[in-house]
């Protein structure tokens, strides 16, 4: 047994005949016992608290910092060149939903299928246990690594950083995650649902078709809106694929403009204007996760 | 055709009806475990055939091999021939997919699938591609299941709102929508109340009218009530693991009242079960 | 199949029938088509390592291993070494590992033993998951104005009167592997708390009653019964958040400082592989390029490795319990 000698104590001492002869069932407040576990949860609550303090601060900053530049200029106008006064980053908004409707049009439909593969063609194939195996490593495959990858991929073969060559990191991105959810959630329905579509003599594509997917859609969907949420905040790949431009992207072909890398180049500017406008960035690129946060919550709470 | 359907008939008032599936199982195998073997069991047409047994007598398993559902398990082996119209399902040209379009299923625990009350029981005939007026077979099968009075007024609502008994036989018109040949009933009253299963039991008797109807069963009363037919099988443990196989198999009262076999007496006097 | 449709079957009413030539063709094409779709992942991840390997291998050619243990970044001289961002990288990982460990698990201790009243308990889950929706660079703009400011009072003072102890061997100009490391630790966070939350909840409900019914508070019960048992699951999430930590990119490329050098200072700036890349990448010329794909090489070794240790464990977490049940 490994209890302590500070239990065993305090146990023998409460086990001992008080006046009536009976162990006293009273809490002792002044217990060593006692006050290590109210010093714990006062440590715990602490660091909860502690913990949330930058999530605050940082919604703070945005509201504050970045509310007050908000306004139809800064939504739609171009940004502005250094001692330029005004600007906006309208470029950045289109050419960030431009890449992240890339990356979701290539990494939605493979990952899917993908995950019909995993979760009911062949759940326990060689195949199936590798690419799951894969996909949860790519989850924490470095995201700079899929620029670096798709830069020796695309931008050195089509000379040219480009929304096409953006959207297909972030896919690379997308894809573990996309293909993680949507196998769970086709795991999830209930298997007794599989067995009655086999029973009526479905073939295994209408099985998936009729039943599985239609079953296991709020996860799937759920899914699939947080991976475009973590698509849409993360910059590092589109430094080296899709560059920046000053202008409204024309073509699929020629570098684009993101909130993300937009911010992370003014933030370092010593200009008052530019900061401001990365601060409203900021708070428009976080309301664009959000959205899709949001939106895989109140799907994924639909019960069927 | 080995089973001889003159003595099978032999003591029930029916004519004697034709044999829509003759099952002869050797060795059904789950890996390296062997979970039946030697069964015999011809299935009249019109007919309720009841499966009874003690548990892991592999009665289930039987049932499952009739539509083959078993090859959804990809460790199932099954040696034997079960003749279907003449046609053994097991035959390699044989598509499992075909065999259960025919051979109809209910299971054990109620299976709606998450949608409407009316597209469960409309899927089939999606799947099938009827193209006559849908809403007829709909009501039709409903009726059939005896709940179309309990759910006409809500058929867009979804088939998991129902009530346990309701289900089940929201699963029971969902299998007779496409008329299928054969129904199996794998247990369908074993997730149900009292009343439920009286519903259910009325519902199969009227269902063989129309329908062939194999039903396994862990309630020897429900086997007396419903099945014309009552297969016996027990449990052989001489080998070190639990085979199951066919013991005695004739007219439902000849098993209850004066079984040929010892082992038949001892169980539905409930001496073991 | 055509031989065998049961055509024989005579029923009047009946719609049963086999699935059509467009089921069948459909059935094989659909499955077809999910298998490559399986497949397709196995071989990015091939193309992604052949890949960043072959445009590596110029470089590794040329500087051999060497190039894991100089010092030197100098494009003008071709010579090129990536220890210091090795060092930084490892350091700051380090660092925000032990911060945002200790946190993330108390979290996770605080949202599943009880402590809080559901509706509360959600409020904080939501809190922890929002702080994992933040974007990484608007964590890093939020480190140069808000919190490095914050800081560096408190780490001027700590060098002038402790500046004897090697961490706080400088001042905090600006830039620095403490701020880094600060918002490092509140990015892994969320994978460690959530990591942790899974762990503890995966343990039987039976094995919490034990420990109270032999007595214990809940503490007690939390330190030498529920923590313990879901060791192996809270490591799995210490390795993946240190996974996490390793490749993070913009918030430590705006805030580390990008300077080549190996200093045991949390003021000073330092420099990591994925902040080198970010920093470096777009003005590079062919030769850079070159080091750059092997600098790339290295941090997809690390993490690699770092990964597949943590999946490894948590695998062997959760067998643990399948085998108990």
């Amino acid at each position: 047994m490994s209890v302590p000698d500070l239990t065993l104590e305090s146990s023998i001492r409460n086990l001992e005949p008080t006046s009536s002869r009976m162990p006293s069932l009273h809490r002792a407040p002044l217990e060593i016992r006692a006050l290590k576990s109210g010093f714990l949860t006062a440590l715990t609550w602490i660091g909860a608290i502690l913990a949330s303090v930058p999530l605050f601060s940082v919604i703070y900053m945005l509201l504050v910092e970045g509310g007050s530049r908000l306004n139809w200029e800064t939504l739609t106008a171009l940004p502005p060149s250094a001692f330029d006064l005004g600007g906006g980053f309208g470029n950045a908004i289109v050419g960030t939903v431009v890449m992240v409707g890339i990356a979701t049009l290539v990494s939605v439909p493979i990952g899917i299928l993908a995950a019909v593969y995993l979760a009911i063609l062949d759940p326990d194939s060689k195949l199936a246990h590798t690419v799951r195996f894969l996909a949860k490593v790519l989850t924490g495959f470095p995201s700079i690594l899929a620029g670096v990858f798709v830069y020796a991929v695309m931008v050195v073969t089509m000379k040219t950083y480009s929304a096409l060559a953006g959207g297909v990191a972030l896919a690379v991105l997308m894809l573990p995650t996309v293909v993680l959810a949507a196998e769970q959630a086709m795991a999830m329905v209930p298997k007794k649902m599989k067995d009655a579509a086999y029973g009526m003599g479905c073939t295994r594509t209408q099985v998936i078709w009729k039943v599985v997917l239609p079953t296991g859609a709020p996860g799937i969907l759920t899914g699939v809106m947080l991976a475009i949420a973590g698509a849409a905040g993360n910059s590092a790949p589109l430094l080296f694929t899709a560059l920046f431009s000053d202008y409204y992207l024309r073509s699929l072909t020629e570098p684009t403009a993101s909130l993300a890398i937009l911010i992370f180049n003014f933030s370092g500017m010593p200009y008052e204007n530019q900061i401001q406008l990365a601060w409203a960035a900021s708070l428009v690129l976080v309301l664009i996760v959000l959205v899709f946060n949001i939106l895989a919550r109140i799907i994924g709470r639909q019960k069927y | 055709m080995n089973a001889n359907p003159e003595m099978m008939a032999a003591g029930t008032a029916s004519p004697r009806n034709g044999i829509v599936m003759d099952c002869q199982l050797e060795k059904v195998f789950y890996g390296d475990f062997l979970a039946v073997r030697d069964s015999k069991v011809p299935i009249e047409k019109n007919k309720i055939t009841g499966f009874i047994g003690p548990s892991g007598c592999g009665k289930s398993t039987v049932l499952r091999s009739l539509n083959r559902m078993n090859d959804l398990i990809p460790i199932f082996r099954f040696q034997g021939k079960v003749s279907y119209h003449g046609q053994d399902i097991y035959d390699k040209k044989v598509d499992p997919v075909v065999v259960r379009r025919y051979i109809g299923m209910v299971f054990q625990q109620p299976n709606p699938f998450a949608m409407s009350i009316y597209d469960n029981v409309a899927f089939g005939l999606r799947l099938n591609g009827f193209k006559g007026n849908l809403d007829e077979r709909v009501e039709k099968a409903l009726q059939g299941a005896a709940c179309w009075n309990e759910v006409k007024d809500k058929l867009k609502n979804s088939g998991l709102s129902l009530s346990g008994g309701q289900q089940q036989r929201l699963c029971i018109a969902r299998a007779i929508a496409t008329e299928p040949d054969v129904l199996l009933m794998d247990e369908p009253c074993s997730a149900l109340d009292p009343i439920a299963t009286r519903r259910v039991e009325e519902l199969m008797i009227e269902l063989k009218e129309k329908y062939t109807i194999a039903l396994v069963t862990h309630n020897m009363q429900q086997a007396m009530r419903v099945a014309d037919t009552t297969a016996f099988f027990g449990v052989d443990i001489s080998q070190g693991s639990r085979t199951g196989y066919l013991v005695e198999m004739g007219p439902t009262r000849k098993i209850f009242e004066e079984p040929e076999q010892q082992l038949t007496r001892q169980y539905v006097r409930g001496e073991f079960s | 199949m055509a031989s065998h449709q049961f055509d024989n079957v005579d029923r009047s009413g009946s719609v049963s029938g086999p699935p059509s030539g467009g089921d069948y063709a459909l059935d094989r094409s659909f499955r077809g088509i999910a298998w490559f779709s399986a497949a397709l992942i196995l071989a990015l991840v091939v193309y992604i390592v052949v890949e960043i390997g072959g445009k590596a291998m110029p470089a590794i050619a040329e500087h051999g291993l060497g190039f894991l243990t100089s010092t030197a970044w100098n494009v003008q001289t071709g010579q090129f070494g990536i220890l210091p961002q090795i060092w930084g990288t490892l350091y700051s990982s380090l660092l925000a590992l032990i911060l945002g460990g200790v946190f993330g698990v108390a979290i996770a201790i605080f949202l599943t033993q009880d402590f809080l009243p559901s509706r509360l308990a959600m409020v904080f889950r939501t809190i922890i998951e929002l702080l994992a929706a933040i974007p990484s660079v608007v964590f890093g703009l939020w480190g140069i104005y808000v919190l490095i400011p914050l800081l560096r009072p408190v780490a001027n003072w700590l060098h002038a009167n402790l500046g004897g102890v090697p961490f706080f061997g400088t001042s905090l100009s600006g830039p620095g592997l403490a701020p880094a490391a600060l918002v490092l630790a509140i990015m892994i966070l969320p994978t460690v708390a959530s990591i942790s939350v899974d762990a503890l909840r995966q343990i039987p409900y039976k094995v919490k009653e034990a420990a109270y019914g032999m007595g214990t508070t809940r503490w007690e019960a939390i330190l030498k019964v529920m923590l313990p048992t879901a060791s192996s699951g809270i490591l799995a999430a210490l390795v993946l958040g240190f996974g996490r930590a390793l490749g993070e990119t913009m918030a430590l490329a705006m805030l580390i400082g990008n300077s080549n050098q190996i200093s045991l200072s949390l003021f000073a700036p330092a420099n990591t592989l994925a902040a080198l890349l970010a920093s470096s990448f777009p003005e590079a010329g062919p030769v850079e390029v070159r080091a750059l794909m092997y600098a790339a090489l290295a941090l997809l070794a690390i993490t690699l490795i770092v990964n597949a240790v943590g999946l490894a464990v948590m695998k062997f977490a959760t067998r643990k319990f399948e085998a108990e049940r």
